[in-house]
């Protein structure tokens, strides 16, 4: 028996073998290829497609000595900590706050609007924000009716017409997180603070906030991964344009892999996005390792 | 359980609106549907452009309705075909990913293992990695393995990227399988994976099902890795067929791209639809739906 059990035990993991295959062949087989690659000058086309050469440091000191690069980081923060962290989670939050009070059928028909930008299909979404902020869109025709000249959005402000978009049609996820937790919070708390006087205000920020912080918490990671991958919204809407005004890192290493034909210097920027998911992921898991304890 | 898994059970089992004592506001109300109208507008465009055969960007109502951009997109070569990639793609990879997770959840949700909770833990971090990233590197291996510009190579990759959501996914809906009805069957003599199929998986239909439309979703909506690996027009999904249609008539067709649009987007609204309403409780569509 003693030989036997651990091996019929290995023998019981026999079933997970095709995903650990899929997943080793097609996501960390990329990843380390991407760490590979990003150390050579490996181009999509010509010699260098066939026989890349080790170029040591090179793409990572172009990274720091280009000026593209830096100027991408500061338009993917920008990106990431309007749209998501300010934009989606604290309009998600307000929505998520009103349904409580408001009346149950205007609720459900706002919920699906909201959620309607959400679940159509990335290109779809991103053809409708692109006629939304385009020079005779709605969002001008608005502007026009309230006595107000509008602009080129897509050209004069390409970064805020991304951020709203990435609002628009994130900000579901957030709201869906809200509601759930909120509906978790106990009645009575916020109604015991209540009796003691405290105000709408002083119950969200000393009661019921606390109360969803691991909410709050996963929340800010997710949709902080999730707007850091965009890339679909912004190609359409401006292709990282004019003149690189709002090219996120996503689009910058498309552009640099496939537009110049650069697979080496691509991949170099490729890396920092993985490393900056991983590190994400790892704080998510530690997050939910806490909140089982 | 993740959050969003919870968010998503709790958004279906009615819980949400359970403040029956709390006062309705009217204030409230207004505001929500003030925020409700904005986002609205951009899709009213969509749906008012289709129906107007001298569409623009404006969002106006058409001089004379009429089906006609509905006709004109409505071609095997503009529509049908790139309608049937995007099928043959999606149910590929929701078929490929949910074979692959139930196998994989089997042994981590009944068995325990020191080998479980780090490669449960490695899948949770495998859902953070963003997909858009890994691109550039993934079309570099598809490039020296000689993969590129094909269907099952893509349905593997795709099946790949929503793997580690599913396993996770699934194998929580396994969990609230009872062990007992099981081990009734091991009694009987049942091998574990015969078990699986003819006690497990049959109680579990609902949650399976909603993993399949979960990931059939997902990839539906892809643009990105078609667009990456797919070069030929005849193997080109809808999502990419569209942009080509869009940077190519687009500019002129604005009605056509609209009616496109909105053909292109009913097969998973229905399938929304019918997740959020139908399955109940185990309603779990999560935010990584966004590739």
């Amino acid at each position: 028996m003693g030989a036997s059990k651990p091996f019929r035990q290995q023998l019981r993991l026999l079933p997970v073998v095709p995903s650990v295959l899929l997943l080793l062949l097609f996501l960390a087989a990329p990843v380390l290829w991407s760490f590979h690659a990003s150390f050579t000058n490996a181009a999509l086309t010509g010699r260098n497609a066939r026989n890349p050469a080790w170029t040591g440091l090179d793409n990572y000191e172009r990274l720091l000595t280009d000026s593209a690069f830096p100027a991408s980081v500061f338009l993917t923060v920008v990106f990431v900590v309007a749209s998501a962290i300010v934009g989606q989670n604290l309009l998600g939050l307000l929505i998520a706050g009103l349904m409580t009070r408001a009346r149950k059928p205007v609720s459900a028909v706002v919920g699906t609007a909201v959620v309607a930008a959400w679940v159509l299909p990335e290109i779809v979404a991103a053809f409708a924000a692109y006629a939304y902020f385009s020079k005779d869109g709605t969002l001008n025709q608005l502007l026009a009716g309230a006595g107000w000249s509008g602009a080129d959005w897509l050209y004069a402000f390409p970064m805020v017409a991304v951020v709203l978009a990435n609002i628009w049609r994130g900000t579901a996820f957030s709201m869906l997180v809200y509601r759930a937790a909120l509906a978790d919070v106990p009645q009575d708390i916020s109604e015991a603070a209540l009796m003691d006087g405290a105000s709408g205000w002083q119950r969200l920020v000393f009661v019921t906030l606390p109360l969803i912080r691991s909410s709050i918490a996963t929340n800010l990671m997710l949709v902080t991964l999730q707007t850091l991958a965009v890339f679909t919204l912004i190609w359409v809407m401006t292709a990282g344009g004019p003149s690189n005004t709002s090219t996120t890192l996503p689009v910058l290493a498309y552009q640099e892999a496939f537009k110049f034909g650069d697979i080496g210097y691509g991949t170099a920027i490729a890396s920092v996005l993985i490393v900056l998911g991983l590190v994400f992921g790892i704080a998510y898991v530690r997050l939910l390792k806490g909140d089982k304890r | 359980m993740t959050t969003t898994e919870r968010t998503a059970r709790q958004a279906a089992s009615g819980r949400l609106a359970s403040s029956k004592r709390r006062p309705r506001s009217t204030p409230a109300d207004a505001a929500l549907m003030l925020i409700g109208a904005c986002f609205l507008l951009p899709l009213l465009w969509l749906v008012l452009a289709s129906l107007d055969t001298n569409a623009g960007y404006q969002t106006r109502l058409p001089g004379n309705a009429s089906l006609t951009n509905f006709a004109a997109v409505l071609t095997p070569e503009l529509l049908l075909r790139p309608l049937w990639n995007s099928l043959l793609l999606s149910a590929g990879t929701a078929t490929v990913t949910l074979l692959a997770a139930v196998l994989a959840a089997y042994p981590l949700s009944r068995f325990q293992s020191r080998f479980n909770r780090p490669f449960l833990y490695s899948i949770l971090c495998g859902t953070c990695l963003p997909i858009t990233a890994i691109m550039v590197p993934v079309y570099g291996l598809f490039v020296q393995l000689r993969l590129l510009d094909s269907m099952p190579s893509t349905v593997l990759f795709m099946a790949a990227t929503a793997l580690p959501m599913a396993i996770w996914m699934t194998k929580n809906f396994m969990d609230t399988v009872p062990l007992s009805l099981e081990e009734a069957a091991w009694m009987d003599g049942a091998s574990g994976l015969t078990a699986l199929r003819t006690v497990v998986l049959p109680l579990m239909r609902q949650g399976l099902g909603v993993v399949f439309i979960f990931v059939f979703i997902q990839t539906w909506g892809n643009f990105f890795v078609p667009f990456i690996l797919l070069l030929s027009p005849s193997k080109q999904p809808a999502s990419v067929s569209i942009f080509s249609f869009f940077g190519q008539h687009g500019a002129i067709a604005y009605g056509q791209l609209a009616a496109f649009s909105i053909l292109y987007s009913i097969p998973v609204l229905v399938l929304y639809v019918l997740v959020a309403r139908g399955a109940g409780g185990s309603f779990a569509l999560s935010g990584a739906m966004k590739g």
